[in-house]
Formats: structure tokens, sequence, C-alpha cells
């Protein structure tokens, strides 16, 4: 009976023992960015909330601020 | 989409510290506090190199690792934010962090150093985003404004790019492939007149190493 009680704590102690998860992990508060700020100061070209658009959008921002060779050649 | 990231060609950067401007002007960052900075290597050596340096946001952020009261939080674009509200000041990540992004200011709730702020990518905080609140803690949030970071976007140069990894790298990429090295770099023969350099559009050699 001892050794079974024994045993018995071991796992419940071991059981405390893990890893924390190491997923990417948003904080709930914080909204995500393609649901825009619903002021007149975003961008026009993507809707506000489509994920899709805010993406599509960024990537095209992205190519055509900075990407020079494209812009000039 | 991919993580976003921030990518500074060396062989670009003129040192105009106009990324460094960009953002404190942009986020109102408190007097001795800069999120960004522009470090010089070799400077005032020919050849010396500059780049233009913040919160590179690490996929397995050491200052995350050993924040003891869990404040960082990443968003789903992989971008590393941080809650103000629950940070106390420890400046353990400072400590932690290879690239020396988090920053204290001197005047705070605690005393001497206040609560850590550093570069979040113009992606604001976990307050309402556009919202007065996360203006005063964290900035303006221009990626809700479906704009990219303000210190790549004020680039002169465009030494700095931002946005989506795969599109930064592909701009990278082309640059290093078109561009040549040493005289050879787009523009060099503009600006200094060198016989040997190539002007814009020469392409290198065929088999030469860029």
């Amino acid at each position: 009976m001892k050794s079974i009680m024994f045993a018995a704590a071991l796992v419940a102690g071991l059981a405390a023992c893990g890893e924390k998860p190491q997923t990417n992990e948003t904080s709930k508060n914080d909204s995500p960015a393609f649901n825009g700020t619903g002021k007149a100061y975003a961008n026009q070209d993507w809707k506000q909330g489509d994920k899709a658009s805010w993406e599509s959008h960024l990537k095209a921002r992205g190519q055509y601020g900075q990407n020079d060779y494209t812009r000039m050649n | 989409m991919a993580r976003m990231k921030f990518v500074c060609d060396a062989e670009r950067c003129i040192e105009c510290n106009g990324c460094v401007t960009a953002c404190k002007n942009e986020h109102e960052v408190p007097w001795g506090v800069n999120r960004r900075r522009v470090v010089t290597l070799n400077d005032g050596v020919p050849g010396e190199k500059s780049i233009s340096v913040a919160c590179m946001h690490c996929s397995d952020a050491p200052c995350m690792a050993v924040c003891p009261v869990n404040c960082f939080y990443r968003t789903d674009e992989g971008v590393v934010l941080h809650d103000k509200d629950v940070c106390i000041g420890c400046g353990y990540c400072s400590y932690a962090c290879p690239f020396g992004a988090p920053q204290f200011p001197s005047q705070g709730t605690f005393g001497v150093r206040g609560k850590m702020d550093k570069c979040t990518f113009c992606a604001g905080g976990p307050e309402a985003s556009g919202s007065q609140a996360e203006f005063e803690k964290y900035g303006r949030n221009r990626l809700a404004e479906g704009k990219l970071p303000a210190c790549a976007e004020m680039c002169s140069t465009k030494a700095l790019l931002a946005g989506d990894g795969d599109v930064v790298s592909d701009i990278l990429r082309n640059r290093v492939l078109r561009r040549g090295k040493g005289a050879e770099v787009w523009g060099w023969g503009t600006a200094y007149g060198s016989k040997q350099a190539g002007q814009p559009g020469v392409t290198a050699p065929e088999g030469a190493k860029s």
C-alpha cells in the first residue's frame, strides 16, 4: 500500500514537469492589424477587416515603395 | 503571409539617420529613447559600413524568454510586442537582447527607470488599434492603417527594407544579383566618375561572383 501511494505521489509530482507551449501566441487583448483602425488616416486601397486584401495591399506597397529596380528599369 | 521582417542593406545605408528621426517623430518617442539607431563599423575608415538597427522581431525572441512577468507577445505576423501595463521595468530584456532594442525612459512610474519601450514595427500595442491610449504608450499603429513602418518608408536610399519576409528578401536578392560589387555597384560611376565603374544597367560578366 505504501509503495502504491509513493508511486502515485511520484506520478503526481512528475505531472508538474512539462514545457510551456512555444506556439505563436497573440495577446488576447490585441486585435489583428487587418481589422484596421476605423479611422480616416488608413490607406484607402484595402478593405478594413478583410485579411486577404490587407495582405495583398501590404505586399504591393512593399514592392512598389521599396523595389526601385521594378520602378525604374 | 510570412513574418514581418526588417533588413538593412549596408551597401546603401549612408548614415543619414533619417530612419531614426522618422521613428521618433512618428511615435513621439520621449527624450533619451531611440527605438532605432544607426550603427557604423570602421567609422572614418574608407569602406566604413553603416546599418540601421532596432528590434529585429526575432522568431525565438530572447526578451520574451527572460521576461519574468510575461509581458511580451507575438502577433500573427511575427511582430514581437509588449504590454506596458504588465511590464515592471526590471531591464532583463535589455540584457538579453543582442541588438539593444529595449530602451528605458529616465522618467516614469518606476523612478529612474520607466517601463520598457521598443520598436513595435509600427504595430502599436494591446490597446484598441488607432486609439489615443495606444498612441501614448506605443506610438502609431501604421500596420492597422495599411502602411509599412515609417523608418523603412522614409529611407531615402531604400537601404532599410520592411514588410513581408518573402517580399523583403526577394527585393534584396534581386539587388545583390544585379548591382555587382566594388566599383561596379550601381550608381558608383555616376557618383564618383570612375572609368572602371559600370553604368546603371551594366551586368557583371558571366561567371563573376557577386
